[in-house]
């Protein structure tokens, strides 16, 4: 199964629907939402936290949430 | 004709140029004051709107959305929420940033359904072409039914037309919900909430429920009412997740119509410097160089105005002593007054310097990197990247720094930041080592060219920051706090600082310290030198006991001067505590006059300095040039004969200076940030412990 935790850096996905009850709302404020095309910009040195992009939002998050967020990949 | 005067809250997304804005609207015209009933400082500022309309702009925290996360943001929920504090806004001044429309949107929506006048200005158009970003204006003003302001804040462009749009929409008075989200989403459970009460609107009620944060204007029937809402917890999450797409939905309607990025124009300036910034290897060489930069500015480029506001105060209450006539009045003056403020002035270059370097890092996006690298070392120590930035300005002074953990979401990894925060070398601990390691560590150099002295004060940096991160593992296993801890940081573009804000950021934080610190420095000080200059009836008695005792040795009349002064310490209130510690503190190697000073440094560790040189000053004689470095190594234990200030003792108190929890504004600021006594005490009690068990091994050890 894919999450945000599973791309490769410059890789790009989508936010899956069934993921919404997952994604803390802070995080859906901030544009990480349903269907929204995220790619995963940079992974701090020591793996954790991730560097996103999402919605014109680039934000760092820890490795935790990101594996709790699936995504669809675009093939 | 009295001016009309209009409250405008000014709020906004972080990195949006909100604190330009602010800066432009209000000038010098700023302070700082607090919320009431909550401890965070509430900024504010007077802007002349026109001729006969002024504002007064309340600066709030930078959030993302009005459900807060963190102590910052809670604030702006608060102050929207209660209509009848003193800060309740008439106009709302939502500030957006031109490349994240989008996001910048979802709050000013949630801001539109509290149903108070808003305008919308959108910062940052001067980036426009450069990004290929088009928009349609006066579309968009309609499409979301509000003044709409296209500024530049750091150009000074478009403000003119901010000030007038904020006295048509405050004379207009026109309030209305963007797109009454929540009725779409649950009809029949939104129309029964909103049943409750007609004096708040639907969003208002829904935010009391979510967010269990209720104004005192609402009646006790119509909150339980809501209280009755909240039972069903996973219903209200759901609904705000649903509520939150709602509005991206309607946002992106709106977008669509009236907003364009030609996404051919984009640079790639971002990509190339995170590469380098987040760089496994150059990532941490390059924040270690400024680290050491920092370091460096405040050691050297800092002791230059240090020195003259030493050596000013010192001219200064000279110059008082000799020019007023003698009595209580001068002496409170000269030797506590003057004193006293200028200990609190000395720290303001260091202090200054280091904000300095704080708010360019900030200002230019490169913090927000520093915590991503920092974040998973941090958190295996208990505390989260967002920490890197309290444990930088900690070696100023743990004042700001720990204001500075606001920011911090989790409560125990905020908590655990404060609580070691003060382990970090702070610039009062500065003149402290100074003058021991002068003292005791010989100035030789060792394996050719590192200065031994040298070594010795940054192996005492080093031990500052160790015991911090130590501390906060040992916290970080045995404090049984379940808190949320969610993490997320923007990494917002990179941009050249701008002075105006550096510059405020820096006065600010300044005045922080000066008003926070300063207070508690000058009161102490008048108190201590009032206990050093009476005493009982001993005190008042040593100048004829001295001369009878001493009548038949042929002392002359300076000898027999430093005789009283010495007896007059000894039993004045201080000396009298000072030998009552005495036995102790002894197994530390200190004596009852190492007691004073240690006693006075809960003022600010740097008196400690000034305690030993008037001890030994009034105990020597009046017209002794000597430095107090010399008095100091000239005295001599009346025990052992030898030298006081001995490699052990030294050694010893360094020790004690770099773990005990001597600063009495700390100690206030922490009980304010925690909002109990319970932390601040476990601090003092648990740092002067681990000062004095690891004193005494090291005068044991080396003597």
């Amino acid at each position: 199964m894919s999450t945000i935790a599973t791309l490769q850096i410059g890789e790009v996905g989508y936010i899956s629907e069934e993921s919404l009850d997952l994604i803390p709302l802070k995080l859906l404020e901030m544009g990480c939402l349903p269907g929204a095309e995220i790619k995963l910009v940079q992974i701090a040195p020591l793996k954790d936290p991730l560097y996103i992009c999402v919605n014109g939002s680039h934000l760092a998050i820890r490795k935790e949430t990101a594996i709790q967020i699936k995504i669809l990949k675009s093939e | 004709m009295a001016q009309n005067s209009i409250k405008v809250a000014l709020i906004g997304n972080p990195n949006t140029g909100k604190t330009s804005l602010f800066n432009q609207l209000t000038g010098l015209n700023q302070k700082v004051g607090n919320y009431p009933g909550v401890t965070v400082d509430k900024k504010q500022g007077i802007s002349k709107l026109s001729a006969s309309h002024q504002a007064t702009i309340i600066d709030l925290p930078g959030t993302y959305s009005i459900n807060p996360t963190s102590l910052d943001e809670s604030i702006v929920l608060k102050t929207l929420l209660n209509k009848d504090i003193e800060a309740s806004p008439d106009v709302i001044l939502v500030v957006a940033d031109i490349e994240n429309l989008k996001r910048n949107l979802l709050l000013f929506s949630q801001i539109k359904d509290l149903e108070i006048p808003t305008v919308l200005a959108i910062n940052m158009v001067d980036q426009m072409s450069k990004k290929g970003i088009t928009i349609d204006l006066s579309l968009l003003a309609k499409e979301l039914n509000t003044e709409v302001v296209l500024i530049s804040a750091r150009k000074n462009e478009g403000i003119q037309e901010v000030k007038e749009a904020l006295i048509r929409c405050h004379i207009a008075a026109k309030a209305s919900p963007l797109c009454g989200i929540n009725s779409k989403i649950d009809p029949d459970y939104f129309e029964s909430l909103k049943q409750i009460s007609a004096n708040y609107s639907l969003y208002e009620l829904w935010l009391m429920v979510t967010q269990n944060n209720f104004p005192d204007t609402i009646t006790s029937e119509e909150k339980e009412k809501l209280i009755a809402f909240q039972k069903d917890i996973s219903k209200l999450k759901k609904y705000q997740h649903k509520e939150t797409i709602y509005r991206y939905q309607e946002i992106n309607k709106i977008l669509k119509k009236t907003y364009l990025v030609d996404k051919s124009k984009a640079t790639d300036l971002r990509s190339k410097l995170d590469k380098v910034f987040t760089h496994k290897i150059f990532g941490y060489l390059i924040f270690v160089v400024l680290l050491l930069l920092i370091f460096q500015s405040i050691f050297d480029w800092a002791s230059i105005p240090m020195d003259f506001i030493d050596a000013t105060f010192a001219q200064l209450a000279d110059t008082v002593k000799n020019t007023l006539s003698p009595g209580v009045f001068t002496d409170l003056l000269a030797e506590g007054i003057i004193p006293g403020i200028g200990g609190v002035i000395i720290f303001i270059p260091q202090i200054a310097i280091l904000f300095l370097f704080i708010a360019v890092l900030e200002e230019t996006g490169y913090m927000s990197r520093v915590v991503f690298l920092m974040d998973k070392i941090m958190r295996r120590f208990g505390m989260n990247g967002k920490s890197v930035i309290p444990l930088i300005s900690g070696t100023a002074c743990a004042i700001p720094a720990i204001m500075a953990t606001r920011t911090i979401g989790s409560w125990k990894e905020r908590l655990i930041t404060i609580l070691v925060t003060p382990f970090t070398t702070c610039s009062a601990r500065l003149p402290v080592y100074a003058i021991l390691i002068a003292l005791v560590i010989p100035d030789k150099k060792i394996i050719g060219f590192l200065n031994l002295q040298g070594l010795v004060l940054l192996l005492l940096y080093a031990l500052g920051f160790a015991s911090a991160v130590i501390a906060a593992y040992l916290l970080h296993k045995t404090l049984n706090i379940k808190s949320k801890s969610f993490f997320v940081v923007e990494m917002p573009d990179y941009k050249l600082p701008s002075l105006k804000n550096v510059f405020f950021e820096v006065v600010e934080k300044t005045k922080a310290f000066v008003l926070g610190a300063g207070k508690i420095i000058l009161a102490l000080s008048i108190v201590l030198w009032f206990l050093a200059s009476n005493g009982g009836n001993d005190f008042k008695n040593a100048e004829k006991q001295v001369t009878e005792n001493t009548v038949n040795q042929n002392l002359n009349e300076e000898e027999l001067g430093q005789k009283i002064a010495s007896a007059k310490l000894e039993n004045s209130y201080i000396g009298i505590l000072g030998k009552t510690i005495e036995p102790v503190i002894r197994p530390l190697g200190y004596d009852w006059k190492i007691g004073i000073a240690l006693i006075t440094s809960f003022a600010a560790r740097e008196v400690f300095v000034g305690t030993l040189a008037t001890i030994y000053s009034v105990a020597a004689d009046d017209d002794d040039t000597s430095t107090i470095k010399q008095r100091m190594a000239s005295e001599i234990n009346p025990r052992t004969g030898d030298k006081m200030f001995t490699l052990p003792v030294g050694m010893s108190l360094l020790i004690f200076y770099a773990f005990a929890m001597q600063c009495m504004a700390t100690l206030a600021i922490v009980k304010k940030e925690t909002r109990s006594w319970k932390w601040p005490l476990i601090q003092l009690f648990s740092m002067g412990l681990l000062a004095y068990v690891a004193s005494f091994i090291t005068f044991q050890i080396l003597s």
